[in-house]
């Protein structure tokens, strides 16, 4: 396994537990998504997985092991907010991670722009981050991630912002990122048809405290274009997820 | 800074369709610089009229043309007292900016350092200044050294206090992104901190600049034997109040001409602020 997750929770101080023996794993070259309600700590998982935070109880292993120095620096993350820096260019933003890995800054410069056009930021490279629309914004901050060179990569919501033309643009033009790099990616988002259409595992998170619920497998051919979604089999795993899901929903409803 | 423009073609009743942009940048600069000149223009005209009306004499509150007729016979004397006020002012000035960018990045860069200093960053500014120069010119002499140190007393604080605030206003999600890149403390200081603080800190020196005349002054009355501020009182015990006036203008014009080069260098140093937007 890329990564592994055995029985994680988090308890944050004060006595509210987001996450409670969470475990996941990732296959090598494995696109993997999350789906919870809001506030399921799927964002908490991944700062987790990502090192920025500690857990409270339970394991992770990159590569079958826990990495002697802590899992930070050695996994891809992406937060919900592209975090684009406003004094820096998109392409200075897109190289701070080569920059802090002691690429040079002309190297970091060359390598960048090798990737802008697959990115769609071709002729955007020199303008400031308020220059860019939404979905430059967040393909700027995936070539980021994508530059840093992690085999892992942790996408919390990236689409999350956009509307809902850009979103399925993003979602077709990111598969074909990963189709071409095959790197291991854990997506978290509450959109059961984005997890869908990207994913060949699906995990489904409970609500507070954050637990796995489900799993399910989406055997859909691959390469997938947008077309799919219109498919019976696309609908038939949209709604196998989707019933766990407004089950909790419900329940939290009734319990509030 | 687009809207101005835009809104004066509406007051004029001018249309909104797009110009070219070398005659909107004509209108920019005169949008701005047009209303407070008339305003100038018109206190002075109020300030003449009220003088021609009310027949107050000369020694006691000059006309405007007094005030003129002032500021060209006092021309040499004013141009080399400016000269010693305005490098008193520059070094002070330059202190404080030295002082309390080191300082606000020290302080900030430990929460237990914070909780320490602080507090006493807050108590030097609680030190009556009129109280302290006498005796830090007891301690140095007549020289420049006591109009420095008032001066830069006086305005290392608000750079020190925005700075602080701008460091800690770094957004704490992207310091953890830059953690998981793999950056340590001295490496966010650079990437993220400083560039945040840069907008924080440009509001205190421009607060500062306001300041830095004032201390001069002061520090002037204090103990020194040239500069405006001891101009001032030369030509106050002579009640030659016309020439008071005149010492007053030169010194506004210090200080406009110092916040103005402040606002410069923000245009140029941090071009990616758009305050407001």
């Amino acid at each position: 396994m890329k990564l592994a997750a055995t029985g994680l929770a988090k308890r944050f101080p004060g006595g509210i537990e987001a996450i409670s023996d969470v475990s996941i794993e990732l296959a090598d070259g494995e696109f993997v998504s999350i789906v919870g309600p809001s506030g399921c700590g799927k964002s908490t998982l991944l700062a987790m997985l990502a090192g920025l935070l500690a857990p409270s109880a339970g394991e992770i292993a990159l590569d079958g092991a826990a990495p002697p120095g802590g899992l930070l620096g050695r996994v891809g993350y992406m937060p919900q907010r592209d975090l684009l820096m406003a004094w820096r260019t998109t392409l200075a933003n897109a190289t701070v991670g080569l920059e802090l890995s002691g690429v040079t800054r002309a190297a970091a410069r060359e390598r960048a722009l090798a990737e802008v056009g697959r990115f769609g930021l071709a002729g955007f490279e020199d303008r400031r981050p308020s220059e860019l629309s939404g979905g430059m914004r967040q393909r700027a901050a995936l070539l980021r991630t994508f530059l840093a060179g992690r085999e892992v990569l942790l996408l919390d919501e990236p689409f999350g912002a956009l509307d809902a033309l850009t979103r399925e643009a993003m979602r077709e033009w990111l598969l074909g990122v990963w189709e071409a790099d095959r790197k291991t990616i854990l997506l978290v988002t509450h959109d059961v048809e984005e997890a869908v259409f990207l994913s060949d595992r699906v995990y489904v998170m409970s609500g507070r405290p954050g637990r796995v619920a489900t799993e399910v497998a989406v055997a859909l051919p691959r390469p997938r274009t947008l077309e799919l979604t219109a498919t019976a089999e696309f609908a038939q795993l949209k709604a196998q997820l989707l019933a766990p899901l407004r089950e909790e929903a419900r329940a939290a409803l009734g319990a509030a | 800074m687009s809207t101005t423009p835009t809104r004066l073609a509406l007051a004029l009743g001018g249309r909104l369709e797009p110009r070219p942009r070398a005659a909107r940048a004509r209108s920019g600069i005169v949008g701005r610089v047009l209303p407070p000149l008339l305003v100038g223009v018109g206190l002075v005209l109020v300030w003449q009229g009220y003088v021609a009306v009310s027949g107050v004499r000369e020694g006691v509150f000059p006309s405007p043309v007094e005030v003129g007729r002032a500021l060209v016979r006092d021309r040499s004397l004013l141009l080399s007292s400016a000269g010693t006020t305005l490098s008193e002012i520059l070094l002070g000035y330059g202190v404080a900016i030295v002082v309390g960018i080191v300082l606000a990045t020290a302080v900030s860069s430990s929460r237990l350092l914070e909780r320490a200093v602080y507090p006493w960053l807050v108590v030097s500014q609680m030190v009556p200044i009129p109280a302290l120069a006498p005796v830090v010119v007891l301690w140095t002499g007549f020289d420049i050294r006591p109009k420095l140190i008032v001066i830069a007393l006086v305005t290392f604080f608000p750079i020190a206090v925005n700075t602080i605030d701008g460091l800690r206003a770094t957004d704490s999600e992207l310091v953890g992104l830059l953690r998981t890149l793999g950056a340590g403390r001295w490496q966010i200081l650079r990437i993220a901190r400083l560039p945040t603080a840069l907008p924080y800190l440009f509001s205190g020196l421009r607060v500062s600049a306001a300041f830095a005349v004032i201390a001069a002054v002061f520090a002037e009355w204090v103990g020194s034997t040239s500069g405006l501020g001891v101009l001032i009182l030369d030509y106050g015990n002579q009640t030659a109040t016309p020439d008071v006036f005149a010492t007053v203008v030169v010194l506004a014009a210090i200080g406009v001409a110092l916040f103005a080069a402040v606002g410069i260098v923000e245009r140029l140093a941090i071009p990616w602020w758009q305050p407001g937007e």
